[in-house]
């Protein structure tokens, strides 16, 4: 496992029906390019999070491919409109073959 | 010719000028919530200024926006990776952090009043030096290395749960001869350029040096994530670039003068609020 890998969301607590929400995640991640060199001039491997999805009750609201030219620790902020009380759920997938997730609870009034 | 020329660099800087400089008048209120005092009356000691300004005042729009939120702090991406070293035991002793202070939070008020004045040890010591200690005298594990990644992201952690207090460091007592050196260092001109740090940061705040517009250098919001080169800095290690390029052989970190400075710079900002890990340049 990729180290020091943890996922931040933020999602607002409650929200009315139909409102656009404002989301914003982060993941603590190297995101090593596979480009660069160490000391001794061989090419460090490649390891970084190629996709980022995020779902509402099952229901995808975005799925993002990563590229090795992404900074470290991406971050993402995308706005979501929440027809109904329910559960997002964030999935990020590292070149290591490792899943890292979260989920946030909205409450729709 | 010369008349001309001079014309020009005027020119230059009242463009830089205007390019860079900050909303000078901003309040901070970090998460909504930590109220930060960016600028308040100079305490007693210090005779050269009447009002003392956290370094975020400087800033650029965007640059303080960073700090108002700690999800967009990057800072705070280091202070949560010092949490779960707080909560892991190492050394002989099998002891973490932990175990003999709880949460972090508990720490709350400890940054602000370091440097300080250790009686059994009979030193100034910085939060550094005092958690080092921790590490060797009650955990039984190895020291971090002074400005190295784990010490910053520990001290970034320790000031970040004291945000919002006043900075407040003894200079009296058995301090006031490291104070003394401290002051005598600020004020001795270093290097070819011959420059003292006053030269710039008591003389000349709010002026532009070529690209970089200069702050008091207090140093309430250490450690500070820089855009810069995009990771912790230590504030020993930033007086030492600040003395290199002056282009001046520096002190070491840890030493004693850099200690002594510490606790003078740190005095010079007694009012500020704690404020790291801040974001500047």
């Amino acid at each position: 496992m990729a180290e020091d890998v943890k996922p931040r969301v933020r999602v607002p607590g409650k929200a009315t029906a139909g409102e656009a929400i404002t989301i914003k995640t982060l993941i603590s991640h190297a995101m090593e390019s596979g480009q660069r060199k160490n000391g001794d001039g061989n090419l460090i491997p490649r390891s970084i999070i190629n996709r980022f999805t995020c779902a509402f009750n099952g229901a995808t609201v975005i799925d993002v491919t990563l590229e090795p030219a992404i900074s470290t620790n991406p971050y993402f902020e995308f706005q979501a409109i929440v027809p109904e009380t329910g559960t997002f759920e964030f999935t990020w997938y590292d070149d290591d073959g490792d899943v890292y997730t979260d989920t946030q609870n909205i409450t729709v009034s | 010719m010369k008349k001309l020329l001079k014309t020009g660099v005027f020119a230059v800087v009242a463009l830089t000028a205007h390019a860079v400089h900050a909303d000078e008048e901003a309040n901070l209120i970090i998460n909504e919530e930590i109220e930060i005092t960016v600028r308040t009356d100079a305490p007693a000691h210090l005779e050269n200024l009447s009002t003392i300004y956290s370094g975020w005042v400087f800033r650029s729009n965007e640059t303080q926006a960073l700090q108002m939120d700690d999800f967009e702090n990057p800072g705070m991406i280091f202070a949560d990776d010092a949490r779960d070293a707080w909560n892991t035991v190492e050394g002989t002793k099998g002891n973490s952090c932990a175990s003999c202070h709880g949460e972090p939070e508990s720490m709350a008020g400890v940054r602000a009043v370091y440097p300080k004045w250790n009686e059994a040890a009979g030193e100034v010591r910085t939060v550094a030096m005092q958690v080092n200690d921790c590490r060797t005298e009650q955990m039984g594990a190895e020291e971090l290395k002074y400005d190295g990644k784990g010490m910053l992201n520990m001290e970034a952690l320790l000031s970040s749960v004291s945000r919002g207090l006043p900075v407040n460091v003894a200079i009296d007592g058995p301090a006031q001869s490291m104070w003394e050196l401290g002051r005598d260092v600020y004020y001795t001109r270093f290097g070819q350029l011959d420059l003292s740090c006053a030269n710039c940061h008591e003389d000349n705040y709010g002026n532009n040096i070529r690209a970089d517009h200069l702050s008091q250098g207090q140093i309430n919001g250490f450690p500070v994530y820089r855009l810069n080169n995009a990771q912790l800095n230590g504030v020993q290690s930033r007086f030492r670039g600040c003395v290199r390029d002056t282009r001046a052989a520096t002190y070491a970190v840890g030493s004693e003068e850099l200690i002594a400075l510490e606790l003078y710079v740190a005095s010079r900002g007694n009012g500020l609020s704690v404020e790291g890990p801040s974001v500047r340049n």
